[in-house]
């Protein structure tokens, strides 16, 4: 049976390619309400990884339940209980503030009455008032980042997944979308989210390294420095990386 | 239903916020239908003819009259000697030369053979062509009524009738073809691009991961261009109506409906390329390479199928274009009815059924 803590649990996963191994039987488990980092070089496998959590990629062996759904059997449920972040910014430039929200708020099913309150209120979190009839496309990264961010917790899902959703923003901007990311774990929201900053794995509960498909360490960043005896999650990774 | 009408409501979004896609989509099909009606014509008015008249008699007077009095001829100048000739020609201007030989109605009256010499610029050669032919028919028409009928000779003397275009305008040929072109245009390339743009900035992933359907998705992406596409045909048929007045003998609802399964083939075909293409720019390019010219040099619009080779015959099978302008000018200027196209209508349906088949499969196999 599955425990009520545990959000995901994933069981020898494994992704091929033809004769090429993208994902090498992981296995790992996510409590919820925890931030979950999920790191590794470009090419070690964790967007296929992620693929196929949110139920967009079929996986050739093993188990994951996600949500308490299983990813062979039951994606569509997966889907309404997720949130997706990708690392390419997702908004619509032409549409505007409101209207990417209204829309988004839309395809999950919401009703109108809901989406204008989650309009409302996100827009003043945001402190987004000025811009609300604004084009996204007029807004500068960081904003629409946040905005994203947002976006992606609108139905109000048990777990969120964030590719590298901090790619090119300044430290600044870094900084308040991690907050945002403490608020969201906070209300209980399971944080699965990829990076390439290790001053970002610092914030995580936990942190996961994939290298070549497989996960070669899994544990608090604290441990993890422990383990290997260096000063920051850097040298961890980079101790790993290197073999 | 709720979720389908946010999506076609933030697709209709995308579509009037960008000025080149409205272009496309509203300037393209009136100004292609004007300029096809009224620029690009295979008829010829007002050519400028210059005329070498070595006998200045009265019969030759009278034949220089009639030509000149018919709308399709203006006489630029009177010349002199024969090697004025090519000196006119190189100005460019005067496209044609009439030589009237020397005692032309002497000739005509006791040789019964009088002769006239045209000379024409055939460094475009369908407009050479053609205006023989009409300087020919004047004169035959001159003969018929100007001569006694001592003069006239037994002959045989076919008589053509034009069915279905009796004034031969070219208008009719080209609303088919341009119809045509701007369907194809409007579904498949605006589809493409527009499914193909949601992959390039990433919100077809956003799309999949909801809990809409990937089918919810296609669909809500053609739907508005559906939409679009009927209006333009109504346009475009209107337009050829009042401005070039273009008969329509078929139903009217035949030809809807002809048109509404041509618009699901191009847009099923729009998905297929939408497919296979990662970026807007490879989506453009093989709509324009891969549709647009097979369906402006193959189907038969400008180029007439049973004069190509062999190859490029049987190619032109397998073009949608080809059947729909069959179809479209079979009801539009025949006035016939189903029971003479359902072939083609059927062909249609088929290459429909089989463009959205393999778009369907290819579409899965990218989720796998």
């Amino acid at each position: 049976m599955m425990n009520n803590t545990k959000v995901i649990q994933v069981e020898g996963l494994t992704k091929l390619f033809g004769d090429f191994v993208a994902v090498n039987k992981i296995s790992f488990e996510v409590e919820k309400g925890e931030i979950f980092g999920f790191l590794g070089a470009n090419g070690a496998g964790k967007t296929t990884a992620i693929k196929m959590l949110i139920g967009i990629s079929k996986p050739n062996e093993g188990k994951a339940l996600v949500a308490g759904f299983d990813v062979f059997t039951q994606a569509e449920e997966i889907k309404n209980n997720i949130g997706y972040m990708s690392q390419k910014f997702a908004l619509y430039d032409d549409l505007t503030v409101k209207e990417n929200i209204t829309f988004f708020g839309g395809i999950y099913g919401l009703s109108k009455k809901i989406i204008k309150e989650k309009t409302t209120s996100l827009i003043e979190d945001l402190e987004l008032q000025k811009v609300t009839n604004s084009l996204v496309g007029s807004l500068p990264l960081g904003w629409k980042q946040k905005l994203s961010f947002s976006v992606a917790l609108i139905h109000n899902p048990k777990i969120v997944f964030l590719d590298e959703p901090t790619g090119g923003v300044d430290p600044i901007t870094r900084r308040q979308f991690w907050e945002l990311i403490y608020k969201a774990a906070s209300k209980g929201t399971t944080v699965f989210v990829t990076t390439h900053y290790m001053d970002e794995a610092e914030y995580c509960d936990r942190v996961s390294i994939m290298v070549n498909g497989k996960i070669e360490a899994l544990n608090t960043p604290k441990k993890l420095k422990e383990h290997f005896n260096v000063e920051n999650m850097n040298d961890v990774f980079l101790k790993l990386a290197r073999g | 239903m709720k979720r389908f009408i946010g999506f076609v409501k933030k697709e209709f979004y995308h579509i009037f916020r960008d000025k080149r896609s409205l272009f496309i989509l509203f300037g393209m099909p009136i100004a292609q239908i004007l300029l096809f009606g009224f620029a690009i014509t295979n008829e010829i008015n007002n050519v400028e003819i210059a005329i070498l008249d070595q006998s200045k008699e009265v019969t030759t007077q009278e034949i220089i009259h009639k030509i000149s009095a018919s709308k399709y001829f203006n006489i630029n100048q009177l010349i002199e000697k024969e090697s004025d000739i090519e000196r006119i020609f190189k100005k460019g201007k005067v496209k044609a030369v009439l030589n009237f030989e020397k005692n032309f109605s002497k000739n005509l009256i006791t040789k019964k053979n009088a002769k006239i010499q045209v000379i024409t610029d055939a460094t475009d050669p369908n407009t050479a062509n053609t205006i023989s032919n009409y300087i020919n028919a004047i004169l035959q028409n001159y003969l018929k009524e100007e001569t006694t009928s001592s003069l006239k000779a037994y002959k045989i003397e076919p008589k053509t009738r034009m069915v279905y275009n009796p004034e031969l305008k070219s208008v009719y040929m080209f609303v088919p073809g341009v119809m045509t072109i701007i369907l194809m245009l409007v579904s498949a390339m605006m589809t493409s691009i527009s499914i193909t743009k949601e992959k390039e900035i990433g919100t077809m992933e956003i799309l999949l991961v909801s809990p809409l359907k990937p089918n919810q998705v296609i669909v809500g992406k053609v739907f508005p261009y559906i939409f679009l596409s009927i209006i333009n045909a109504i346009v475009i048929i209107v337009l050829s109506i009042f401005i070039f007045k273009m008969p329509v003998y078929g139903s009217f609802f035949l030809l809807a409906i002809e048109s509404v399964l041509f618009i699901i083939t191009a847009l099923a075909l729009g998905i297929l390329i939408s497919t296979i293409s990662a970026t807007q720019q490879t989506a453009m390019m093989i709509s324009l390479m891969g549709l647009m010219l097979p369906v402006i040099l193959l189907s038969g619009f400008i180029f007439p199928i049973t004069s190509m080779p062999l190859p490029l015959q049987v190619i032109s099978n397998i073009i949608p274009a080809k059947w729909f302008i069959i179809i479209i000018k079979a009801v539009m200027l025949k006035g016939v009815g189903l029971q003479f196209v359902w072939k083609e209508t059927l062909i249609l349906i088929g290459m429909a059924v089989l463009f959205i088949g393999v778009s369907v499969k290819k579409y899965k196999i990218r989720l796998e």
